[in-house]
């Protein structure tokens, strides 16, 4: 497989994880602030730093109130990862790849970025948001749907994978990151509805539902960061994406560095105890997650993307 | 208002599907009544449905004019051309013998020049040809062949009769429109196909596969074949890509090949080099290999030149093929198949005229308003002069340009080229057609069943090309034409 092929395998996967993640978060922040009686609305702010892009917001924006915020992270193609600009990246590479991609894959890819250019604009608003970020959720999952249903289980379906779960498991430590330091830093007294936000949590990953049927006790703190970090049942815990990478690795040449990064970051997550991070140095530990997913993709790119020995032909 | 042939004007030129009197062809009646019976809503929603599946299959192609919009959807007109089986065949043998004749003229011309010393071509043409390439000198490719793929364009004259009108031996495109389409429509209008049997022509990918992998330096083993493309900005990357999937050959860019100290091709893969055996170049000479052409080239591959001399890797077509589509040296085909294979041309020539000759060039100047003005070496229709359409600013402007530089300039009479009718504001319509098959060369000969059949749109306009707002038709080869 070729070098530049295998690379844009991985950042297509990547982008259309992106797009769906961006879109179950929108819904799910939207869908708790109507829990929450008026005047009690956590910030649209933390969407933003989730993301990761607060410098191109506020060089656009002075106010980030909940239009502002929306129509960047939906429909802004000065923001490189709104949803409208995912789609279009993965579109952009997927129109490289069409000689290895599936054809119903790029049909199904394609008629999602035309719908996303069209209808994101006109989508901003409450009434119409929802409806949009499932229709985002659907194609995205119709194209994974086609990949996983025609596509061989060869090199290029293993990069398409390293791609989608390194950049799964990278939007669970942001979600966490984020939101967890909001609400582990305050007292409880100070932040009302404690239990609507950890749902929020959960829900901006999908994972109520399973949290509810796995973990059997009431959303808790500790329990919901457990259960979203180490869980290795639960497809968008950052464990379980670990897992997968490691699988994608073990079938494909040359992957030592790569798995001995993998093994490192796994080991360092299995020692984790939850409770004690809750109350002390969870931002740091996942700061430690997020630089061993860097870690991760360099050992990829430098084994796989950027090297130039000759095998034997 | 639904379609109605009753109303349908064809000019006095020869239109495919129907004769004079608004009567269909026999071979087209079926169709027509067809599209009569469709009406007007009916026909609106499967023209829409046309629009989505060109749009969600994403069947692109780039105008350069376009600025940033890299890909327009292809241009495709839901009426199909139809040729009778018979016809065709010969057609084909005409094509066949054209570019078996060819290719032995590339291969003399690079080797002995005995058709020079036989004084059967002449020296000056050779000189003055841009497309000579002294690199190419003394290589001996497979089976002697230069020219891999050849896209040959036809035309219809007003007396019925087809014409070569030009060859292209460099790298033709618009085969991956022809399979396209043919998609398309049966998608949208599985009904049209039901009365007709219709020659197939995807078995065209599987032929160029073996076209290529018949000039593999490894023959023994199974080929590593790779298409070389400039990338996603060249007007035919959609093609580059489509044949690339439907072969299952790799495609490349250029920075992807290297080529190593055992003068051998590698592609950098996730593994490590690995080494290919044929590339289908679809990039020109000039940007193959920096070492020897253009200096500057980003796209080609440093070295490629002495591999491919080497005999370490197939390329198709060879460099220098485009030494035999020179404009100059179409108007001595009918020669060159005589010379090389005692037969009389089975698919004539356009007549033409060279400007290099005195008494042809005085003959050309006098009637610039008649004839249709070409310069030897452009393709798409850039640099032409359309006698009967120009003004006389730009006849001025030719004439000027012949006398400057007349090796460059051939003429040929205005072809009324035949027309098919076309839908236009829900209406049919008469359209000038041309249409393009593609002849496969290696160990065997192989030409695409019709071929890519394209269409100006707009009325009395005979330019075609699609960088310049042609469209395209379906075109269906029939084989039960005496049970229509």
């Amino acid at each position: 497989m070729l070098s530049r092929v295998a690379e844009n395998l991985y950042w297509m996967a990547r982008y259309l994880e992106r797009s769906e993640n961006t879109a179950r978060l929108i819904n799910a922040h939207t869908n708790a602030l109507l829990d929450l009686p008026r005047g009690m609305e956590f910030g649209w702010n933390a969407l933003i730093d989730i993301m990761g892009c607060r410098e191109e917001f506020d060089s656009i924006f002075s106010v980030s109130d909940e239009r502002n915020v929306v129509k960047f992270l939906i429909a802004d193609e000065r923001n490189p990862s709104s949803i409208v600009s995912s789609l279009s990246s993965a579109r952009a590479i997927a129109r490289t790849l069409r000689e290895v991609l599936q054809r119903e894959l790029w049909e199904e890819l394609n008629a999602l970025y035309l719908y996303a250019k069209q209808e994101m604009p006109n989508s901003l608003g409450r009434r119409k948001r929802f409806e949009a970020m499932r229709q985002v959720i659907r194609g995205r999952q119709t194209v994974l749907g086609i990949t996983d249903g025609t596509m061989s289980r060869d090199e290029g379906f293993q990069f398409f994978r390293l791609g989608r779960y390194s950049e799964r498991s990278d939007m669970t430590s942001r979600i966490v990151d984020t939101h967890s330091a909001q609400l582990l830093g305050a007292q409880s007294d100070e932040l009302p509805f404690e239990n609507i936000r950890w749902i929020n949590i959960l829900r901006s990953l999908s994972a109520y539902q399973m949290y509810r049927q796995h973990v059997h006790v009431r959303v808790r703190g500790p329990e919901v960061l457990r259960f979203l970090i180490q869980d290795w049942q639960f497809p968008r815990s950052f464990t379980f994406g670990l897992h997968r990478c490691s699988e994608c690795l073990a079938v494909l040449p040359s992957h030592d560095m790569a798995l001995r990064v993998l093994g490192r970051l796994q080991r360092r997550i299995d020692e984790a105890d939850m409770y004690e991070l809750a109350s002390e140095g969870l931002h740091e530990f996942v700061d430690e997650l997020q630089l061993g997913l860097g870690e991760l993709h360099a050992a990829v790119s430098t084994t796989y993307f950027r090297q130039d020995k000759a095998i034997s032909a | 208002m639904p379609v109605n042939f009753k109303d349908y004007r064809t000019t006095n030129l020869f239109d495919e599907l129907v004769q004079r009197r608004a009567r269909p062809r026999p071979v087209a009646k079926a169709l027509c009544e067809y599209l009569e019976n469709l009406g007007e809503q009916e026909l609106g929603e499967r023209l829409a449905a046309m629009n989505v599946a060109v749009m969600s299959m994403g069947v692109t192609f780039t105008v350069y004019s376009d600025g940033a919009n890299i890909d327009r959807a292809w241009p495709l007109d839901p009426i199909p051309r139809i040729i009778p089986l018979s016809e065709w065949r010969r057609t084909e043998e005409g094509l066949k013998q054209r570019l078996t004749a060819l290719n032995l003229f590339i291969d003399d011309l690079y080797g002995k020049q005995q058709i020079v010393k036989d004084g059967a071509f002449p020296r000056e043409v050779l000189q003055h040809s841009r497309n000579f390439r002294k690199q190419c000198v003394g290589a001996k490719p497979a089976f002697g062949v230069w020219a891999h793929i050849c896209g040959s364009d036809l035309v219809r004259d007003k007396d019925g009769t087809l014409y070569v009108l030009e060859d292209n031996l460099r790298v033709p495109s618009g085969v991956s429109y022809m399979l396209e389409n043919r998609l398309v429509m049966k998608r949208v209008f599985p009904e049209m196909f039901e009365h007709y049997d219709i020659m197939p022509v995807d078995d065209y990918p599987s032929q160029l596969f073996d076209t290529l992998a018949s000039i593999s330096p490894r023959p023994a083993d199974y080929p590593e074949v790779a298409v070389l493309t400039p990338g996603i900005y060249n007007s035919a990357y959609f093609e580059h890509s489509y044949l690339a999937q439907q072969m299952g050959a790799e495609l490349v860019e250029g920075p992807d090949l290297v080529v190593g100290e055992d003068d051998c091709v590698y592609m950098r893969t996730i593994e490590g080099l690995s080494r290919v055996d044929v590339i289908y170049r679809r990039i020109d000479d000039e940007f193959l290999d920096p070492e020897v052409f253009n200096k500057d080239s980003i796209l080609g591959v440093p070295g490629l030149m002495r591999a491919w001399r080497r005999g370490n890797v197939g390329l198709a077509n060879a460099p220098g093929a485009g030494v035999a589509d020179d404009k100059a040296v179409y108007a001595f085909v009918p020669d060159i198949i005589r010379y090389y294979l005692g037969q009389d041309p089975i698919v004539p020539n356009v007549p033409t005229y060279l400007c290099m000759r005195d008494d042809e060039r005085e003959f050309v100047l006098a009637n610039l308003d008649k004839l249709v003005v070409k310069p030897a070496n452009e393709s798409g229709g850039y640099g032409m002069l359309v006698g009967p359409h120009s003004t006389k600013s730009e006849r001025q402007k030719f004439a000027e340009l012949i006398r400057k530089d007349p090796r460059n300039y051939i003429a040929q009479p205005t072809l009324s080229l035949s027309t098919v009718p076309s839908l236009c504001d829900g209406n049919a319509a008469a359209r000038h057609v041309d249409l393009r098959p593609f002849i496969l060369q290696g160990d065997l000969l192989n030409v695409t069943t019709g071929g890519l059949c394209r269409v100006a749109l707009r009325e009395g306009s005979l330019v075609v090309n699609s960088s310049q707002g042609g469209g395209s038709k379906d075109t269906w080869v029939v084989a039960n034409e005496e049970t229509l």
